[in-house]
């Protein structure tokens, strides 16, 4: 039954991918006619919104000792070459 | 063989009838084994998600971003940096690209307002994402007033909404024509937010990128592959709120599991004796714990995992919408396209089902060594 179920999951999974093929190819689209660079995920600050576009100092851009302050920054991991330089400081 | 499949048969009905007959203390573990795995597999398929489509929807991003910075925050760049970019060996085209935020007080939400070119926009008229819709109870017809830098108060006239399938991307999205984009901002003529570059082979992008650093030296270069390795990145389970929240879940299961595999309840010990004193050998109880494990972690790893597939798939991954929508306003609706890697499952499996399965071979083999006589007692 359980096995039953699975191979279900995966069918659906399978036909669920080649439909959601088209919408991929929609949004892509989009992105390539409005040059767009960023999901919309997290709307709640410019540098969660943006966050390949954002400034590199972000978390701290209200202080130097200023504490991330929105949940989803706590999400975003910065990126590995930020986090390979402040490695001993952290 | 045929002997031994059968063996394996008997084996099996003992085992579940077993089971049965402590259903209730069985049914609990099955439930917080179920939701463990659902939890962990529900996160591995919605950072398997998010990591192919963005991956699929970002490949046509521009290739190269340019930004002008100004004691180390972006600024609007002039239009003249333009020129020496389009003259580049390997640039196709270059774009000046005039995009801002702007917060509505009337729902409290951010919106990221762009210039579109398409010509058919006519000053006045804006297109807007599935979310402004929603969340303003706007659609097209309607007007939705925009306080300018200056405090004037316009209306923009809605002239159509883009489709709810692309609100991955363009949910908070609202498409204005330039004229209107520079009288809300300010933003003077001869200025752009940033420059969208386009580059005909994709091994010359990082020489592109240091081209411009050196004719351009104010400017910050964002290239796709970052844009790409960024959103890669982002959902990195081991990087989440998600999986610390997670580990401590995992900690206090992996006490109750191991509690309840490695100590024997009596009942437990003296119905091995039993088995022992009716002329049961140690690697027959061995093989009933054996299937009595495979049982309990199988059933809760199945169910899990189907669970996960239909939260992640059919609901949109509603109990992490909380998580990931933190604070914002307008959050998107989005469905996202299983994409399964048997890799990562295989690895849950291994991580859930195997300790579980051991756990319980080790105090039976213990109780069977013994004399069945002690053990009853």
């Amino acid at each position: 039954m359980n096995i039953m179920l699975l191979a279900l999951m995966f069918t659906d999974a399978s036909v669920g991918e080649r439909a959601g093929a088209a919408s991929l190819r929609a949004n892509a689209d989009l992105v390539g006619k409005l040059d767009l660079t960023d999901l919309c995920l997290f709307t709640e600050a410019s540098y969660t919104r943006h966050l390949s576009l954002a400034d590199l100092h972000t978390p701290f851009q209200n202080g130097p000792m200023s504490l991330e302050h929105f949940p989803s920054g706590s999400l975003a991991i910065p990126p590995a070459a930020i986090r390979k330089v402040n490695g001993k400081v952290d | 063989m045929e002997k031994w499949i059968e063996r394996q048969r008997h084996l099996i009905d003992f085992t579940l009838s077993s089971l049965f007959r402590r259903k209730r203390k069985n049914a609990a573990l099955v439930f917080v084994y179920m939701l463990v795995v659902f939890l962990l597999a529900s996160v591995v398929f919605f950072v398997q998600s998010m990591k192919t489509e963005s991956a699929a929807i970002l490949k046509d991003a521009p290739d190269l971003i340019i930004q002008r910075m100004v004691a180390g925050r972006y600024e609007i760049i002039p239009m003249s940096y333009l020129e020496p970019v389009r003259l580049i060996r390997g640039v196709s085209s270059v774009r000046a690209r005039l995009w801002g935020y702007y917060y509505d007080p009337v729902v409290g939400a951010n919106y990221t307002l762009m210039v579109s070119e398409n010509p058919d926009l006519a000053p006045g008229k804006i297109i807007v994402g599935e979310g402004v819709s929603r969340v303003r109870l706007v659609n097209a017809g309607d007007t939705i007033e925009f306080r300018t830098h200056t405090g004037e108060v316009i209306d923009l006239e809605i002239q159509n909404t883009l489709s709810s399938e692309s609100a991955m991307v363009s949910s908070d999205l609202i498409l204005v024509t330039e004229q209107d984009f520079r009288r809300l901002f300010g933003v003077p003529i001869g200025f752009a937010t940033d420059l969208a570059v386009r580059i005909r082979n994709p091994r010359e992008m990082p020489t592109v990128a240091l081209k411009a650093a050196g004719l351009l030296p104010d400017t910050r270069q964002v290239l796709k592959d970052e844009i790409l390795r960024t959103y890669d990145a982002v959902f990195d389970w081991r990087g989440g709120i998600l999986v610390i929240i997670l580990s401590g879940v995992l900690m206090a299961f992996g006490i109750l599991a191991w509690d309840k595999a490695s100590g024997l309840s009596s009942e437990e010990r003296r119905e091995i004796g039993i088995l022992k004193a009716i002329g049961w050998e140690t690697s027959d109880v061995l093989l009933m714990k054996f299937w009595e494990g495979m049982a309990i972690s199988l059933a809760s790893f199945f169910m899990g995992v189907m669970l996960a597939y239909v939260h992640v798939y059919f609901a949109s991954a509603a109990l992490f919408e909380p998580v990931l929508k933190g604070w914002s306003v307008l959050y998107p609706r989005f469905r996202m396209v299983p994409s399964l890697d048997f890799f990562e499952l295989s690895v849950l499996f291994f991580l859930s089902v195997v300790p579980y399965t051991v756990a319980t071979i080790i105090p039976a083999w213990k109780a069977a060594t013994s004399d069945p006589d002690t053990v009853m007692r």
